[in-house]
């Protein structure tokens, strides 16, 4: 299971606890986790990137193994850590924006 | 009894303020949507307990939220704003073009007969419309197309569509307003739109005839005479007898004739209500008083309404969307200040009372009359 973190104001939205647990198919990527955690909350859709997998939000980033990956391509394999559920993939709001 | 329920957006939350018919005591439920901006709320005229809320932050955008009991729960509904096709470009503040680019909905009109109908009026502005609950989102998109878009410029606030007036009497018949590109009617239900700012004159603008271009602030109508509308513009209080063939000033004795909201009141279609504004560069009211203002003239002759509102050291200002009018036989008149502070006249405007003081920057106040 991915653990995925979400920021406080997108956790109220999806009535989501602060941590959420998804079943990914395939490769673990930026992307494919994004593609489940909509599928599980659509409410979050437009929210963190654009609507139909779009460009990440300006004042959205992505951590992950205390890197980050914000600027990282979409497709590319997330950290093994995240991959085996051991260490969580974090969506933050950035500090600016709000 | 009649109930009311106010409707308040604010810059971190929502607020649902209710009372009965005597407007006295107030229950207040809120925040919800916690931390996020809403820009507006309104409720469906077909059905009172379906209510629409345009909920958005820096962080993650847009969001539409409804509510199917009157405001005691609510869940998100769609949130894609696409423009029809390639929108190509409006004017920037600097004159360059710049890409039409969606940044939040500032105002949603529920539809007069369905429920599941409402319209979006967004930044950069574009009308667009749902007819299935908010789920889906399908651009009007004439209005954006219309021959003068490339010209429109933001104003300070953005290039927003803020006022959305349905007409009651002629099915399709409908009126926008754009900062700043000015007002625009469609007699087709949106199919195609012609703007009507004929007689509004304009500083910074050289052509007095120009076809767009104005600030219009906010538009107001009573449905009982749809074809007179009343217009609070950057400057200038006007008003239109023609559904906006032409327009003439009623500024009058105003202290100044710059504001942003205006109203009518419930069952008197010539009385109106403003708040004078001290200008462009000082958005607080004149002399540190504030005062709304009203003509049972349908414009020209005004006079000051302060009882009950701070007459001294008061800085605060009330935005477009944050004025209303319930529907009780004595008419009650709610306005919302960028001070937090939501204020309620029970007797058309002669006294006021805070419902609350203390709420974040108020960005919207709307009224349910409810039985």
């Amino acid at each position: 299971m991915i653990r995925v973190v979400l920021p406080a104001h997108l956790r109220i939205l999806a009535r989501a606890e602060a941590e959420v647990q998804l079943e990914v198919t395939g490769p673990v990527t930026q992307r494919s986790v994004l593609d489940a955690l909509e599928a599980r909350y659509p409410m979050l859709e437009g929210t963190i990137r654009g609507h139909d997998g779009g460009p990440r939000r300006a004042f959205i980033r992505f951590f992950a193994c205390e890197q980050d990956l914000s600027h990282e391509p979409p497709d590319d394999p997330l950290p093994s850590p995240v991959a085996a559920g051991t260490e969580p993939y974090l969506i933050v709001g950035a500090m600016a924006g709000g | 009894m009649s109930k009311v329920r106010v409707l308040a957006g604010t810059r971190k939350g929502a607020f649902v303020l209710t009372s009965d018919g005597a407007r006295d005591d107030w229950e207040i439920s809120g925040p919800h949507f916690a931390g996020w901006e809403i820009y507006h709320m309104k409720g469906s005229p077909a059905d009172p307990d379906r209510l629409w809320a345009s909920q958005s932050s820096g962080w993650s955008g847009q969001v539409i939220q409804r509510s199917d009991d009157g405001g005691q729960t609510w869940a998100p509904v769609g949130n894609k704003f696409a423009y029809n096709g390639t929108p190509g470009t409006h004017q920037w503040y600097d004159g360059t073009p710049h890409p039409w680019e969606f940044a939040r909905v500032w105002h949603l009109e529920p539809a007069l007969d369905d429920p599941d109908t409402v319209y979006a009026g967004v930044e950069d502005a574009g009308l667009f419309r749902s007819a299935d609950g908010g789920q889906t989102w399908a651009e009007l998109n004439s209005l954006r197309e219309h021959d003068s878009g490339p010209s429109w410029q933001p104003g300070a606030g953005g290039m927003c569509l803020h006022t959305l007036l349905l007409d009651p009497s002629a099915p399709g018949r409908m009126f926008a307003a754009i900062s700043a590109a000015g007002a625009f009617r469609s007699d087709d239900a949106g199919t195609t739109w012609r703007p009507i700012n004929r007689g509004l004159q304009s500083e910074g603008i050289p052509d007095p005839d120009a076809e767009v271009g104005h600030c219009v602030h906010r538009l107001a109508m009573h449905p009982d005479r749809p074809g007179v509308l009343f217009m609070q513009k950057h400057w200038d209080v006007m008003r239109s007898d023609d559904a906006g063939e032409s327009w003439r000033e009623i500024s009058g004795n105003l202290p100044t004739d710059f504001g942003f909201p205006i109203d009518v009141h419930a069952h008197e279609p010539d009385t109106i209500y403003v708040v004078p504004i001290t200008s462009d560069a000082e958005h607080f009211p004149p002399e540190g008083k504030l005062r709304v203002y009203r003509s049972r003239t349908g414009g020209d002759d005004w006079e000051p309404l302060t009882r009950g509102l701070p007459q001294q050291h008061c800085y605060v200002n009330v935005l477009r969307d944050a004025m209303a009018v319930d529907s009780l036989d004595e008419c009650g008149v709610y306005f919302g200040t960028t001070g937090g502070q939501v204020y309620a006249s029970a007797d058309a405007g002669d006294t006021w009372a805070p419902i609350v003081r203390d709420l974040p920057a108020v960005l919207s106040v709307e009224v349910q009359t409810l039985p």
